[in-house]
């Protein structure tokens, strides 16, 4: 027999758990202050985060799919991408919208159930949050196709869970992003689980990043947890993308610290132990371990931003508290251009003002 | 003006549209060297290049989701599903994506996309290719289902789908492709979205249909003049948004009403009409709506095709039916 294809997926980690340098870093970090806007946006979606937890489970919010340790991951991409870009979310990328620019009282408005948590008006190409599975990685496809069609120098970044890469749109999108050598980023958010189903109840591949290996595109996988990492990794393949070099898929490690949403309870499926585990490897005390140990954070910057990211959170929370409910014409308003003549009588019983309903009388024969 | 087929109206509106707007770009499968199974893509590829006429790996879904990132990136797709039995898995698109992309973003984003599809039964075809699936899309919110059948319309609806800026399911029904011929000015004008075609005015009963079925409509409306009962026959060509104004100002008329489709008959298409003139236009009805549908049974393979089908025999039994109320 003859080896007619041999293939390797490389892994990259810069930071260890510890927050030591496990090997040379890349230029942008060499200087670690170019590192510090990654920490405090990361702090901000942590505490962004505690307050929608907090938010449901006082009933001022409904389901949330929080995004407790990923946080280095929406640092780095939202800190590498062009602002012609265009990302596409899955549910759980409320940070790289924020750094996008979006208000993060449109994420609380998008979980408290109004579809303006949609409206990124300071991002207005970025696709909304996806919630079926992996059907935003064709999308993707579309967006990059349109892209290199027109050639402009821009990319089309998708990102997906673990989960995701079991279906076929999934495989049918990184296949065609292959032939036609489109400027487009696949990143997997590998947090261990979908929902119960652990990594390895997923797929037998070792790695998820090798999936690219059958569509002939470019891979990697990185430590999702280090920030500096994820900035290389997807900065690279961004690069790779606007430069013609075509599609990469990433899988970035981490761990969902988390319960999948508020509406379950990770309990059930995974240890007390395995979770404490988790709790060592993840992102925000790695960074800062260090920034600290280079002399660029302190505690005195810990708390000025503790105090910053409270006032944020507030003045989002309030931002969403006195959006008013849409009306129910909402419902038909964005339904078509222009609302077709045949359902304009909907629209008008729907937002006919609320009669309160006629007593029901029984009628008894004889 | 020169007379033609069903698939080359297709083909003339595709051409005309990508020769006026840059934007429309065509994809699917087999499209581009090969034309199309049914050449309805035929010269596109040499007219307009291989960048806007995209010949995509078999991945129908891929497609489907493709063309809804390039209509939300600023293009007008125009895919191609090879044939409607194949159509079935873009429906996780079309009504989670391509249906709600406008109302999930306030406006921020829309889709102007169309996916056409050869459907129906009656070219003994292998199996899964004689789908009648527009029941299935006529139920998405937030798109348009609209259903060719002739060259004229084909031309005019197309054109229209292409320009509209919300999504079109486009079916073509295989059967007339090339059944006959029609003269057509390409003369870059569509024709309306939301309005049924009255193809034959009559007195006394209004046969409502789409697709191939409005030629065993005609035909049955032949048998029945002879006998001298005079149907109405009426193209929906729009099935969503329905045109129902057309249809109650026929019934209103003729006080009778028979409604046909190719597809199987429960929560078919023609249900959703009869319910409606039930609803709307009883007071003018001297006889109950009558459905005349394909079985609920499985599309059978060409053998028994003819058998599945209505055809004008069922469709005079059923005028013969409503005719006998005064």
């Amino acid at each position: 027999m003859t080896v007619v294809a041999r293939f390797e997926v490389r892994y990259t980690q810069y930071l260890d758990p510890q927050g030591q340098v496990v090997r040379t870093l890349p230029d942008f970090a060499r200087d670690p202050r170019a590192l510090v806007p990654d920490y405090r946006a990361m702090l901000l979606m942590r505490a962004l985060d505690a307050k929608a937890i907090a938010m449901q489970r006082t009933g001022q919010m409904g389901t949330y799919a929080s995004t407790l340790g990923k946080e280095a991951i929406d640092a780095g991409v939202g800190a590498v991408l062009a602002r012609d870009d265009v990302v596409l979310p899955s549910y759980r990328e409320s940070g790289i919208l924020f750094l996008r620019g979006v208000s993060p009282h449109r994420v609380f408005l998008y979980w408290g159930g109004d579809e303006r948590g949609n409206v990124f008006p300071e991002s207005p190409r970025d696709f909304p949050f996806c919630v079926p599975i992996a059907l935003q990685v064709p999308h993707a496809v579309g967006v990059a196709y349109a892209m290199k069609l027109r050639k402009e120098p821009r990319v089309a970044l998708a990102v997906l869970g673990d989960g995701a890469t079991s279906k076929g749109d999934f495989y049918e999108a990184l296949n065609a992003a292959g032939v036609w050598k489109l400027p487009l980023v696949a990143l997997v958010v590998n947090n261990q689980y979908a929902i119960s189903v652990p990594r390895h109840r997923q797929s037998a591949s070792e790695t998820l990043a090798q999936k690219a290996i059958a569509a002939g595109i470019a891979c990697e996988q990185l430590d999702g947890n280090d920030a500096i990492a994820v900035r290389d990794a997807v900065g690279r393949a961004l690069e790779r993308a606007r430069s013609g070099g075509g599609p990469t898929l990433l899988e970035a490690l981490t761990y969902r610290l988390s319960d999948h949403t508020t509406a379950d309870d990770a309990s059930r499926y995974r240890s007390a132990g395995e979770l404490a585990e988790a709790w060592k490897r993840e992102p925000i005390v790695r960074l800062r371990s260090w920034l600290a140990a280079n002399g660029h954070w302190s505690k005195d910057d810990e708390e000025a931003l503790h105090r910053e990211c409270a006032k944020r959170v507030q003045a989002a929370v309030k931002a969403y508290l006195e959006t008013p409910p849409p009306g129910p014409e909402q419902m038909f308003h964005f339904l078509y251009a222009r609302l077709p003549h045949a359902f304009a009588w909907q629209r008008d019983e729907a937002c006919a003002p609320e009669r309160v309903p006629e007593p029901h009388v029984e009628h008894h024969a004889g | 003006m020169s007379s033609i087929t069903l698939v080359e109206a297709v083909n003339l509106a595709l051409a005309r549209a990508m020769e006026e707007d840059p934007r429309v770009t065509v994809l699917g499968e087999d499209i581009g060297v090969d034309g199309g199974v049914f050449r309805a893509t035929a010269g596109l590829l040499g007219r307009f290049g291989a960048e806007r006429v995209v010949d995509t790996p078999l991945s129908e879904a891929l497609i489907a989701g493709m063309a809804i990132g390039m209509a939300a990136e600023g293009l007008r797709p125009v895919a191609e599903i090879q044939f409607a039995g194949f159509a079935y898995v873009t429906l996780d698109q079309i009504l989670n994506h391509a249906g709600r992309l406008r109302h999930r973003t306030q406006g921020r984003l829309c889709c102007p996309m169309v996916m056409r599809m050869p459907c129906g039964a009656g070219i003994r075809a292998p199996e899964h290719h004689s789908e009648s699936p527009e029941a299935i899309f006529a139920h998405v919110p937030g798109i348009r289902l609209v259903y060719a059948s002739s060259p004229r319309r084909a031309y005019g609806l197309l054109l229209a789908s292409i320009a509209d800026p919300d999504p079109v399911v486009f079916l073509e029904p295989s059967r007339l492709y090339r059944l006959f011929k029609e003269e057509v000015g390409d003369d870059g004008e569509p024709l309306p979205l939301d309005t049924a075609f009255v193809l034959r005015e009559g007195t006394d009963l209004t046969l409502v249909t789409w697709g191939a079925m409005t030629h065993e409509a005609l035909a049955a409306a032949d048998d029945l003049a002879a006998e001298d009962v005079y149907a109405e026959v009426i193209d929906v060509a729009t099935l969503k948004p329905l045109d129902l104004d057309t249809i109650l100002a026929s019934v209103a008329k003729t006080r009778r009403c028979v409604v046909l489709t190719e597809a199987p008959r429960s929560c078919s298409f023609a249900s959703e009409v009869s319910a409606n003139v039930s609803e709307q236009g009883l007071m003018s009805l001297l006889a109950p709506v009558e459905r005349v549908t394909a079985w609920d049974t499985v599309t059978p393979m060409a053998r028994l095709e003819s058998r599945y089908m209505p055809d004008r025999r069922r469709i005079v039994a059923a005028a013969h039916k409503v005719m006998q109320y005064h």
